[in-house]
Parts: C-alpha cells; structure tokens; sequence
C-alpha cells in the first residue's frame, strides 16, 4: 500500500470565524482520520520517535492501538508516561520532539503523532466510562508546590505509587499556566479541570490560596509531616525592555494580559475584571506566548493585531502551528523590527484630559541579521536612522520573565543560579535534602512538556529516595 | 471558602470585617495585604490587613465602598462567606529599631496606619499621629489611635471635626519647629502622600510610603503593579506586590503611579453604576 506522503490534515475552524470566538481552533481527528493517519505510522523497531518525547511515550504501540481501533487501548498506553494527554496532544511543539524523529518524516511529512495524542485522550474523555481508582496509600506525605504542568505531573506519578499528595496552588483555580496563560482557543478550560478531576481522584488533594514562600513555606511543610517536596512555582515576574513609555496605561505584559483574559475571563461578556479591547495591538516578542497573546487581542476585538520581533521568520521561537494559524487569521509580522519608545497622549493645555498617559504609538527601529551569537542564532543589529512609528493604542510585552522570588527568599539552603533559577541535579533535586524541584521555576520559560518531563523524573527519584528511607 | 465572622460599618462608606483565615492570620504582619475575590466570576482586589486574632484565625479587613467589588462585598453580611482570600502578601512595614515615628494616615488608608502605629507603640517606639479626613462622618478608628498614639492630630478638609486643614500641616508645623522623627510612614491617597514626601523633603526625613496599585495575582507573576523608582538618577522598575508595598517616598514617581491608577475609571464607573442597579432591582 502506498503511503500518504502528507498528515492528514486537522480539521479547523475557518480562519474568518474563529479570528472572533474563543472556541477551539483545531476541531481534532474524527475516528475515521485518526485510524487513516495511525496507518501511515512503519512502527520502527527501534522507534527513534520515543527519544524525541520529554516524557518517554511509548508511540509505536499507542498507534498500533489506533490502527486497530481499540482507543481505549492507545489510552493506556499513553496513561503510562503522561498525566495531561489531553493537553500535551494540544500543546506540545510536536515538531521538534517526536515527530522530528520520525522516520516518515526523511521522505515524507512524519506521522501525525500530537493529533493522534490528541484524538485518544479526548476519545477518551468523551467515551470511557472506567474511573480512576485511588491506589492504596503508602503513608508518606508529599507536597507539591505548583499546580501548573511539572506539579500536575509530579503529583500524578507519586499518587499512582500511593503517596499522600497535596498540591499548594496560589491562585484560586488549579493549573498554573495552563489556565491563567494558555487561552481557550488553544486550549479549553474544561480540559484541564478535567484532567485535575481525574488526578483528584486519584487521591491528589489541592490547596488554592496558598502562597508558599508567603502563606507557608517550604520548612513549614516539612514541619506539618510532608517528607518531600516538589517546587514547581513556574515562571515569574514579567520582563519589561527598559524603554521610555513602558509604564503608558495600555502597556501590559503577557502574562497580565492573558491572565485578564483567561484566568479572570475578561474575555466574556460583562466581566468584573476589566481589560482593554479593541483598537491597533502590538505584541512584543516572538514565542508562543507572544502568539496566545496576539490572537487572543483579535477576538477580544481589536482592528489590527501586530507581532513585532528583532528576528527573521526563521528564528521566531513559536510552534509553527501557533504561527501558521496567527498569520491566517491576519496577525501582521513586523519582523526585523524593534521598538525604542512607546508614546504616549499628552495634552499640554489640560493635565486633566482623561485621555492623557494612554499609548498613542510605539517607535521602531528597523534591524538586520549580523555575526551568529554565542547560541549560533545571527545576532540582530540596529540598522542606523531607520526609525519608524506604528500606531498602536495597546502594547503587550511578551520577552520572558525572572524567577519568581518568593520561595527563594524564604528558604535558607536552597541554591539558585545568577538568573535566579532554582539549582537542581539530574533526579531534580536541589541543594536541600528533599526538596526537589522543575520547571519553568528550574529553567526559566520553557514549555509544557519540558515541565512535564521534569516532573516526572523528580516523582521517580522521591519515589526512590523515600522507599529507601 | 471563607467565613465573614464579623462586619461592622465604620462610617457610611467604610466596612470592617473579620474573615476567617487561620494560615493567613498566623502570618500577618503589619504592613502586608491580602487578595480577595467575593464570587466565582469576581476580580481579585489586594487590601490591606487591618489586624489579626491568632486566636480565633480571623484577618481584619477595612475597605471603601469605591467600586463594584467593594460593593458587591458590602452587600455581604456576617455568617456568610467569600469565595477566595489569600495572603498575607508582600513585606512587612520594616519598624525594628524605629524610636521615634510619625504616622500620617489619610482616608481609609487609616485602617492600614493603625496595625503599624500599634506594632511601633507595643515596641515601645514614641508614636505621632496624624489622620486626616474629609469631614466628621468619615472619621474612623480614632479611639483605636488615641490608645497607641503618644500624640494624636485628627484633621478634616471642612474643619467639621478636629482641625481644619490636611495632614500636612501639622506636620509641616512640628518638622520647622524642630521635631525630629526616625520615619514617617504615610498611608493615604497617592496625592496625599505626595505631599506628605514634599513636606518633609526639606528636612531629609525619611519617608516610608505605602503604595496600593492595581494588581491581579499579587504573587510576582502579571506585573500590573509595577511602578517607577528613581533610584541614584536611574529610573528602576519595581513590583508593588512583591518588592513593596513599602517604597521609599523619595524614590516614587506619583504621577506615573497617579496616571496608572486611572487605566480602567472608565470601566470602574460603569461596573459600579451597573453593580448598583442590579441590587435596587434586588
């Protein structure tokens, strides 16, 4: 049989609509599609495609399941490596980890294999009817700080092993970024509450509200009976660039604009927590924030949405797909382009204006790509007297952010890097004895599953550091 | 969820209440704030802590009736409860080793004066007081001063009660005639402490001011409380929630912190006109 050289495509909404409703982009796989593009998969003996996945799937087999139509199957099988398939399906770069590995892909385009997670755990979700059962406690306390990606996964893997896991949230709704960051269109509200159901009843308790580092901190648990602690408190303050009229009302950072957005759902209809809506939006930066960012201000209604990024097309760090999609719905990319000063309304005649300190515009300067940096990537420079203004009436910044410090500052012992990332070994383990941690709180932004890996290797080395007790 | 112990109107636009929190109440310290949401869909706002009973696990709250939220709070009454409270955030009003101090409250930033004055006093620090308000049936909390004051100044903008005037002139009047405080730590509207810094600048007094910007997690991460300090001719960004709310008074830029506080009055007026006829239709 001759093999279908391209994925099958992901069923979308069309661009025009969805640029103006926060439902999902991508529709998912039907079962049909999904046992098509499952057929494409040469199951490689030695299925280099496992090596690309942060958190070990074992690939092949799962789409075996598929080509056979046993979905439930293909769901165990992920069950074993990965607590969120519903999410990772969603939000993984697939395209640099498995599917970059896939033997398919040499010749052809690789095998579907986020879409096909995808399609088994909402298959999943939506026809099992088989609950999770509470495995019998081994009596060890574990706390978990985070109840983002790393702390889910953590607090998954050790409740299956039967420790009493309790995660410390700080907000007042479980799933970290997955719910304050990543938006509905890209991924539903309803599916992490789901996959927090599912970990809840595995016994996982989970505390919002509880600041530790403020509320408690981290010997406090040690002194309540927790034997070990995992820190995935994330990522932390935004990042700002240090360029006049960056304090301009209508200048937000990423994190503050998605999280008015998504967390305190100013994207409905009569919200209590405000947020501005409309007009001429530059978002700053090229990651996949970036992008949430930049979509999420055209369905909250804005004429013209740009992305500004130093770079060319070719280093913009984002999921392709996030790009693809940002450009169809008619994102525009000022690309080679960095801003030097955010301007600002000021009438001189009357210091009441109400319209006075908003943002009127954003200067430019115009950049090419130099020498490559330390990295390799070709170092953008400023090209001299090529400033420009866009008018703009709201800037979203979307660079990055420094370790949060909180935690930090109220645990004696715990060693952290210059940037403030928290140290730890290869087990995830930090400068204090037992206390473990991973993440963005580890490494700085990085993504989901990168989190998800390192919380799945600290579960495994609490697990062993524990049972040797 | 979280229990309204007690409520208690302290004037007409003003509410106390104790809400029942025992991990926030065994932290608390004078200075630091928590963040509350009343309902499911409700904003986070940051207030002040006003006081704590270890005892009983219960956080004093004193906050104006400014906006939807505080209103829809208001609307709530003892034995029921609030969906989110989380705290106690932000550092604590640095007073160790303070012997001589000067409190300057204005408004309900009154309430987040009287913790402090009360920790100073305890700690046997000789405490003046200056509270300002805008007439005398906005007066609050003035027995609590008097019992922890070593001088007590209560001013109101009409002359209605106490002396006429605002908080700087007493002030003013106590540093030229040669009265020296360790630190004055000013709680107030931003113009108010504004002032307050001017007022002092020509006696190098140093001035703690405590600033309440507009925040949503309170924990470092959104950066919406951001704001300017000038610091040695460099202009620095700092987060409220975190490095603050504390700041040192000569360092604030007030008119960026002034124009910031405005981004949503638009959105603020309309939430609260709306917030107000859904309860007369109520």
């Amino acid at each position: 049989m001759a093999i279908n050289p391209k994925k099958h495509e992901m069923p979308t909404q069309e661009p025009a609509v969805r640029a103006h409703n926060f439902d999902e982009v991508a529709l998912g796989y039907s079962e049909e599609i999904a046992i098509a593009e499952a057929q494409r998969c040469l199951n490689c003996k030695n299925a280099p495609c496992v090596n690309g996945c942060p958190v070990n799937i074992d690939i092949p087999n799962f789409i075996s399941h598929i080509k056979d139509g046993d979905f439930e199957s293909a769901y165990n099988v992920i069950s074993l490596s990965s607590s969120l398939p519903a999410v990772c399906g969603r939000v993984c770069p697939q395209e640099t980890q498995c599917e970059s590995k896939c033997t398919l892909g040499i010749k052809f385009e690789p095998v579907g294999i986020g879409r096909l997670e995808r399609f088994v755990a909402d298959w999943h979700n939506n026809n099992s009817k088989e609950q999770p059962v509470k495995p019998q406690s081994n009596g060890h306390k574990v706390a978990v700080v985070g109840s983002g990606p790393s702390g889910l996964t953590c607090a998954g893997d050790l409740a299956k092993k039967g420790y009493e896991v309790t995660v410390f949230e700080a907000l007042h709704t479980a799933g970290g970024v997955l719910v304050y960051g990543i938006p509905e269109f890209r991924l539903p509200k309803s599916i992490v509450a789901k996959e927090v159901e599912t970990l809840k009843a595995l016994g996982v308790k989970i505390e919002t509200n509880v600041v530790i580092g403020k509320t408690l901190t981290i010997d406090e648990l040690f002194e309540s009976g927790f034997k070990a602690v995992f820190i995935g408190s994330g990522a932390g303050l935004p990042n700002f660039m240090g360029i006049p009229g960056e304090s301009l009302k209508g200048v937000y950072s990423a994190n503050e604009f998605l999280t008015r957005s998504n967390l305190m759902k100013s994207y409905l209809q009569n919200p209590d927590t405000p947020i501005m809506k409309g007009g001429k939006v530059a978002v700053v930066g090229g990651g996949n924030v970036a992008m949430d960012a930049a979509r999420t201000a055209l369905r909250l209604g804005a004429e013209q949405v740009y992305i500004v990024y130093r770079r060319s097309m070719d280093e913009l760090p984002a999921r392709k797909e996030e790009v693809e999609h940002a450009k169809e719905e008619g994102i525009i990319f000022k690309l080679l382009c960095n801003p030097t000063e955010i301007l600002g309304y000021n009438n001189p005649d009357n210091p009441r204006d109400e319209k006075n300190g908003f943002v009127t515009g954003m200067k430019c300067i115009k950049m090419e790509l130099g020498e490559p940096d330390e990295k390799g990537r070709r170092r953008p420079v400023p090209v001299e007297n090529s400033e420009f203004i866009i008018d703009v009436d709201t800037v979203i910044m979307s660079i990055g952010t420094s370790p949060n410090p909180l935690i930090k500052n109220t645990t004696d012992g715990l060693e952290v890097n210059r940037w403030g990332g928290i140290v730890v070994n290869e087990d995830g383990l930090t400068s204090r004895d037992a206390v473990y941690a991973g993440g963005d709180a580890v490494t700085g932004a990085a993504t989901v599953i990168s989190a998800m890996g390192a919380g799945k290797v600290a579960a495994k080395a609490i697990d062993e550091y524990l049972s040797n007790k | 969820m979280y229990k309204i112990v007690t409520k208690k109107e302290l004037n007409p636009t003003v509410t106390q209440m104790e809400i029942k929190a025992p991990l926030v109440a065994n932290k608390a310290l004078p200075g630091q704030f928590i963040i509350l949401r009343v309902d499911d869909m409700g904003e986070r706002i940051p207030l002040t802590v006003a006081g704590v009973n270890k005892q009983n696990g219960t956080v004093k709250i004193i906050f104006q009736i400014v906006g939807a939220t505080t209103h829809k709070l208001n609307q709530k009454n003892e034995g029921e409860f609030i969906q989110d409270f989380v705290g106690p955030l932000g550092e604590p009003t640095h007073i160790d080793g303070l012997k001589k101090v000067c409190i300057v409250g204005g408004g309900v930033g009154c309430a987040i004066a009287m913790p402090i004055a009360e920790a100073l006093h305890q700690k046997g620090c000789e405490v003046t007081s200056i509270i300002g308000f805008r007439n005398k049936d906005l007066v609050i909390l003035e027995d609590e001063f008097k019992s922890c004051s070593d001088s007590l100044h209560i001013m109101t903008d009409d002359g209605s009660y106490g002396r006429n005037g605002n908080v700087c002139v007493p002030l003013s009047e106590m540093l030229s005639g040669g009265e020296q405080f360790d630190m004055i730590i000013t709680i107030g509207p931003l113009v108010m402490m504004k002032f307050v810094v001017e007022a002092a600048r020509p006696y190098g007094t140093p001035v703690t001011v405590s600033m309440n910007p507009i925040m949503i997690d309170g924990t470092g991460m959104c950066g919406g409380c951001r704001l300017t300090l000038n610091i040695d001719g460099k202009r620095v960004t700092k987060f409220a929630c975190v490095d603050g709310p504390d700041f040192d008074g000569y360092q604030v830029d007030f008119d960026e912190a002034m124009s910031r506080g405005r981004m949503y009055s638009d959105f603020e007026r309309h939430a609260y006109e709306e917030s107000c006829n859904l309860f007369r239709k109520a």
